[in-house]
C-alpha cells in the first residue's frame, strides 16, 4: 500500500518540481499517440463511412474484419513494424527502427480498426434517409456527407478518443519498436515498465499517474471541443 | 497497409532521424546489451561519456544476451555487450563478428529464503543444485534465454539434475521480476549480484563465491558480414573506448557511493576466464 500512497507523491513531486525528464517523456508520448490517433482517423474515418454507406462486395466482411482489428495485439503488431523495418527488412534503408516515427507507425496500425469499426458503427446509427433528403435539398454529395459527420459528431469524437484511449496506454508496440532509449523513445508505459523492473514501483505507478492526467487533459479538450 | 503506413509517414518527414544521424547530427550505432546493464543503471552512467569523447551516439537495446546475440547475427545491431560466454564462442565461431574483447566480472549468486528450507546455505553450488532438486524446494527460472538464464541451464547439468515441473518453474521475465515471483513463492533462483544488490524482494544469499558462479561481460563487434547496414567503425569506437581507462575506472567506481560496494570489476586486458 505504502507504495501507492508514494508514487501519488512522485507523481505530484515529477510534474510540479518541473522534472524536465518528465516532462519530456510526457510531451513525446503525446506527440506520438496524437499522430497516430491523427493518422488512424484520416485513414479509418473513410473507411468506415464508406462501410457504413456504401454496398460493395466484402462489406461485411471488412466490418468484421475492423471488428476484430479492435482487439489486435499491440505486441503482435509492433513484432510485424519492427521486421519490416529492420535494416536487413523491406524498410530498412529507411533506417526508422527505434525512432518516434516507428512508434508513431505502429501505434496507428492499432488505432485505425478502432477507427474504423466505430465510425462506422456511428454512421450506421444516422438515419439511412438523411443522405437522401439533404441531396433533395440540393446539397452535393460532399456537402451531404459532411452534414451527415456534423450530425455523428460525438460518436465520431468518441471513435477518435477510443483510439487515442488504445494507443496511449500500449506498451509492447512502443517498446519493441522505440526501444525505450532514454531522451528519444521512452513514453510514459514503457518508462513505468522500466522503473518496475529496476524495483523502483513509486517511480512506476507516478508514470502510470502522469498518464492517466495525460489521458484526462486530452479527453476534457476533446469533449469540451465536441459539446459546445 | 502497414507497409502504406511506414511510407507515408516516412515520405511526410517526420520527426525520424536519419540512420547515421541522431539528434544532434552525430552518428548513431545501435549497442544490443543485456537489462541487467540497464535495470543496474550502469548505461546511464557509461554511454554519455561515450558519446561525449567518441561523438558517437548510442541507441542501447536492452535484451536478454540470447536475443542481443541473434541481433548481431543478423546484423540489426553494431555492438554487442554481452555475458552468455558459451552462446557467445559459438556465434563467434560463425565468423560473422569481429573482435571479442573481455569487459567485466561480477558474479552470480543462489538466493532462497532466509529460513532455507532444501538446506543450501554455504554448500558448492552443484551440491546446493542437487539438494534443491531432491527436496523439490521450488526454484523460479528466468526462462527467458538471458545469460543469467543459460548459466543457471549449465549449472543444473554439471550438478546432474534435469529440472521440471512441479518444483521447477519458469517466469519469462527479467531478472527483476523473477526475483519478486522467487520471493513471494518462497523460492530459490539464480540472480547476477548487481540485481540482488539494486533490489534483494528479501531473500538471501545461500550461495556464493563458487568459480562457477563467474559472471563475465565480453563486447563484441559485429561486421558488414552480417548485414551490409553494420557500422563497423561505431562497433570499433565502442569495444575500444569501453576497453580504455576511462571507462574501466567508471565501471569499477560504479556502485560504491549507492551499495557500498561496486557492482561489476573491470577487466579488461587481463586473461579470460572463460577461454579455453
Amino acid at each position: 500500500m505504502d507504495v501507492l500512497v508514494d508514487g501519488v507523491a512522485q507523481a505530484l513531486s515529477l510534474l510540479f518540481s518541473g522534472d524536465q525528464e518528465t516532462w519530456a517523456i510526457t510531451l513525446l508520448t503525446l506527440r506520438v499517440s496524437l499522430g497516430a490517433t491523427l493518422i488512424a482517423a484520416l485513414v479509418g474515418a473513410p473507411i468506415g463511412m464508406a462501410i457504413a454507406l456504401g454496398s460493395f462486395p466484402g462489406r461485411r466482411l471488412l466490418l468484421a474484419a475492423a471488428n476484430t482489428g479492435m482487439g489486435l495485439p499491440p505486441v503482435v503488431v509492433g513484432l510485424v513494424v519492427t521486421v519490416l523495418l529492420w535494416r536487413s527488412g523491406p524498410l530498412g534503408s529507411l533506417g526508422l527502427l527505434y525512432t518516434p516515427t516507428a512508434m508513431v507507425v505502429a501505434q496507428a496500425v492499432i488505432a485505425t480498426p478502432v477507427v474504423v469499426a466505430l465510425v462506422a458503427a456511428a454512421v450506421q446509427q444516422v438515419d439511412r434517409e438523411f443522405l437522401v433528403q439533404m441531396q433533395g435539398l440540393g446539397a452535393t454529395r460532399l456537402r451531404a456527407l459532411l452534414a451527415l459527420a456534423a450530425e455523428a459528431r460525438l460518436p465520431l469524437l468518441a471513435a477518435a478518443m477510443a483510439a487515442f484511449g488504445a494507443v496511449v496506454s500500449e506498451v509492447g508496440a512502443a517498446q519493441m519498436v522505440g526501444g525505450n532509449i532514454a531522451g528519444q523513445t521512452r513514453v510514459l508505459t514503457t518508462a513505468a515498465v522500466l522503473a518496475t523492473s529496476r524495483g523502483e514501483f513509486g517511480l512506476a505507478i507516478a508514470f502510470g499517474l502522469v498518464l492517466l492526467l495525460l489521458a484526462f487533459a486530452v479527453n476534457v479538450v476533446v469533449t469540451l471541443a465536441g459539446q459546445r | 497497409m502497414v507497409l502504406a503506413v511506414v511510407l507515408a509517414v516516412a515520405a511526410c518527414g517526420g520527426p525520424a532521424a536519419g540512420p547515421a544521424a541522431g539528434p544532434s547530427g552525430e552518428r548513431t550505432l545501435i549497442l544490443a546489451t543485456t537489462t541487467s546493464t540497464q535495470d543496474s543503471g550502469l548505461l546511464d552512467e557509461l554511454l554519455p561519456a561515450f558519446t561525449e569523447a567518441t561523438g558517437w551516439a548510442v541507441k542501447p537495446v536492452a535484451v536478454g544476451s540470447g536475443q542481443a546475440i541473434e541481433m548481431g547475427r543478423r546484423g540489426e545491431a553494431d555492438v554487442l555487450l554481452v555475458h552468455s560466454p558459451a552462446a557467445e564462442e559459438e556465434y563467434v565461431a560463425e565468423g560473422t563478428a569481429g573482435r571479442r574483447l573481455l569487459v567485466m566480472h561480477n558474479d552470480f549468486v543462489l538466493l532462497g529464503p532466509e529460513d532455507d528450507p532444501a538446506g543450501v546455505r554455504g554448500l558448492p553450488v552443484d551440491e546446493a543444485m542437487r539438494r534443491i532438486a531432491e527436496t523439490q524446494a521450488v526454484f523460479v527460472s528466468r526462462g527467458d534465454e538471458s545469460g543469467t538464464h543459460s548459466r543457471e541451464l549449465s549449472l543444473w547439468e554439471e550438478a546432474g539434475v534435469t529440472p521440471g515441473a512441479p518444483w521447477y518453474q519458469e517466469t519469462g521475465q527479467g531478472m527483476g521480476a523473477t526475483l519478486r515471483v522467487a520471493a513471494e513463492k518462497g523460492g530459490y533462483t539464480l540472480a547476477d549480484r548487481g540485481t540482488y544488490l539494486t533490489q534483494s524482494a528479501g531473500l538471501a544469499v545461500l550461495v556464493e563465491g563458487d568459480p562457477g558462479l563467474l559472471n563475465v561481460y565480453h563486447v563484441i563487434e559485429v561486421t558488414e558480414r552480417a548485414g551490409e547496414r553494420v557500422q563497423p567503425e561505431g562497433a570499433a569506437a565502442f569495444a575500444d573506448w569501453i576497453t580504455g581507462q576511462d571507462a574501466q575506472q567508471r565501471i569499477g567506481e560504479f556502485g560504491w557511493e549507492t551499495y557500498g560496494q561496486p557492482l561489476f570489476v573491470p577487466d579488461a586486458g587481463k586473461p579470460d576466464p572463460t577461454a579455453g
